[in-house]
């Protein structure tokens, strides 16, 4: 596909990534790489600034310092319109479907199919059913108000959007939250099929390391505003990472580790 | 419920694109899907009201149906259903305009104004006349989404300096119609019988159109749906709602011209103060849309004016004094508020 530009090997670098909000240092000094067609568990716990990270990569912050480089090129991402014309897209936590609206509508929320000044419609009726169909998301049909789908159909529809926005780097925000086991391992499964195909780079944020780990080719923790862990799945086990953060914890409770100042970056 | 079935092996993503076969519809029984569509189109229950009331005014008084009479219906429905498609608008994006009814008695000033003192050419002095009501809008707009005042205080405090500043210019005076406006341009703009209705049923038209068959509605009714994720979609926001404000006010100052023309006066009461305005969120509630923004209809809307009109009139027809005629709009308010609650309460149950 189009992903023959410069041959970088990295579809994704952030570099020395800091962000703040009034006093609070959310994120000190990211580093991530993410290699082409590579699946990245970003894990850490609450507050760790996962979500800064993300909205950060998919442009719905600007970062206050560091450096952003999408197959090998430095980029400033403007807004969330630029990153997805970059090729970057994201499923959220609060899954940024309309309830109001169709399922169809919702796949085709700002990327509608107009021929002006009117919808089209039927064209973007037949194409999403057309979509979820290939990619086995079962719902009643596409006409339907996104408010009497389930948490898990709301999910799968929110992947198989950006799937469909051609995403070359997507970024997937606690995707199994609200899932029941079928439904989570239908967006698994859907994950691995992605993977297999190599077009699509991915980062899943979670909380369930042990479903992560069965997809993810390499995993990064993030603890009070950076990256401290960055290992292989292969090398690493669920012990290990929930070992990581209750340690983080511990620390926490015994006055130490208080991260926000002792760590901030100017 | 949550039925998902495994995912095929190869996921035919690249083949999805452009002209894909049509693919066979699921269909579904046909009692449910009326039941449905009336949900989806709850217009269909207010316009059975306003059929019943025409049809018991109609029995009841003989001069209901007369041409004149029917002439009044048509214009006291449309100054406030053309307000109100606009404002279905606005209170479908998730904020609401107070100004409105005050925009409405400033625009025939202006035009006053800019006709008979700045010897503006008339049409010219109507179109400047709505591009200032436009400008307002964009300030209701622009003082709501930059500054995060709430749009209900934002437009309370502009009406009262719009409402201000109508009086102070016209020191509180009725002022004649320009002389420069003809004949034509009067029947056009309001002094015809039918004039209001028919500007009313274009507008109702288009905004109709705008809000269920084009991005801008879909739009609307994302960021008053979802606002944080219509935001991350890439949605522009604080346009869609600046543009609505901005239409509404449009059509506020719009619909003071018409009432000017009709009466033949530029009256300061134009407007009613804060009247027409309420009578327009009355009519869109009753229409069926949700203050809570995300749901609304322009059809309902003028079906809701068309109701509060009916029974006005009505009411005056059959020798019921006019003060009951506030307890009834304010019963048909409550009703439609609760039924709206219910229906949409239905509406997500409904899934099954």
């Amino acid at each position: 596909m189009a992903g023959d530009g410069n041959g970088s090997a990295e579809a994704l670098r952030v570099e020395h990534i800091a962000k703040r909000f009034g006093g609070v240092t959310a994120l000190a000094d990211v580093n991530l790489r993410l290699g082409r067609g590579e699946v990245l568990g970003l894990i850490g716990d609450n507050g760790a600034g996962k979500s800064t990270l993300i909205k950060i990569i998919c442009g719905f912050h600007q970062p206050d310092a560091g450096r952003i480089f999408v197959d090998g090129q430095e980029v400033t991402i403007r807004s969330v319109d630029h990153a997805r014309t970059l090729g970057i897209d994201t499923v959220y936590q609060d899954l940024a479907l309309v309830n109001e609206l169709t399922v169809y509508h919702n796949m085709f929320l700002n990327r509608e199919l107009v021929r002006w000044p009117m919808l089209s419609n039927r064209r973007m009726q037949r194409l999403a059913r057309q979509h979820l169909e290939d990619m086995g998301v079962r719902i009643p049909d596409v006409d339907v108000e996104v408010a009497k789908l389930s948490g898990g159909q709301r999910q799968a529809i929110a992947v198989a959007r950006s799937v469909y926005s051609d995403a070359k780097i997507l970024l997937l925000d606690e995707p199994l939250a609200a899932m029941g086991a079928k439904e989570g391992a239908l967006i698994l499964d859907l994950v691995r099929d992605l993977k297999e195909r190599g077009e699509v780079s991915i980062i899943i944020i979670a909380h369930n390391y042990g479903q992560i780990l069965e997809v993810c080719d390499r995993i990064n923790l993030l603890q009070h505003g950076s990256i401290t862990f960055d290992k292989p799945t292969a090398e690493t086990s669920v012990q290990e990472l929930t070992d990581l953060v209750v340690a983080e914890y511990r620390a926490a409770r015994l006055g130490r580790g208080q991260a926000t100042d002792t760590r901030g970056r100017g | 419920m949550g039925k998902v079935g495994s995912v095929s092996d190869t996921v035919e993503i690249a083949e999805r694109v452009e002209e894909a076969p049509p693919p066979g519809r699921p269909s579904r029984s046909i009692p449910r899907r009326i039941g449905e569509e009336l949900l989806r189109h709850r217009e269909a229950s207010v316009l059975i009201v306003a059929i019943g009331l025409g049809v018991y005014f109609a029995s009841a008084h003989e001069a209901f149906l007369t041409r004149p009479n029917l002439v009044n219906i048509a214009q006291a429905t449309a100054p406030v259903a053309i307000i109100a498609a606009g404002m279905v608008l606005v209170l479908v994006s998730g904020e609401i305009d107070l100004s409105v009814a005050a925009v409405a008695a400033l625009a025939p000033f202006n035009m006053h104004y800019l006709a008979d003192y700045y010897n503006v050419p008339i049409l010219l002095a109507i179109v400047l006349a709505l591009l200032i009501s436009a400008a307002i809008g964009f300030v209701n707009g622009a003082i709501t989404v930059f500054l995060k005042v709430p749009s209900f205080v934002t437009t309370l405090g502009t009406a009262y300096v719009v409402i201000g500043t109508v009086l102070v210019t016209s020191h509180a005076f009725p002022a004649p119609i320009p002389d420069s406006a003809t004949d034509r341009i009067r029947s056009w703009f309001g002094y015809s019988d039918w004039a209001h209705i028919t500007w009313c049923v274009l507008i109702v038209v288009v905004f109709h159109l705008l809000l269920t068959r084009t991005r801008w509605g879909l739009h609307t009714i994302a960021v008053g749906g979802n606002l944080l994720g219509a935001t991350e979609a890439g949605i522009r926001a604080g346009r869609i709602k600046i543009g609505n404000f901005m239409m509404v006010s449009t059509l506020g100052g719009f619909v003071g011209i018409l009432e000017a023309f009709r009466i033949n006066t530029i009256d300061p009461n134009i407007g009613g103060g804060f009247g027409i305005m309420f009578l327009a969120v009355s009519a869109a509630v009753i229409g069926g849309t949700a203050l809570a923004g995300g749901s609304g209809t322009v059809l309902g809307a003028f079906l809701g004016a068309l109701v509060l009109a009916e029974l006005q009139n009505g009411m005056n027809l059959i020798g019921i004094s006019a003060n009951p005629y506030n307890v009834i709009l304010g019963v048909a308010i409550l009703i439609s508020m609760i039924a709206n609650v219910y229906l949409s309460r239905l509406r997500r149950a409904g899934r099954t």
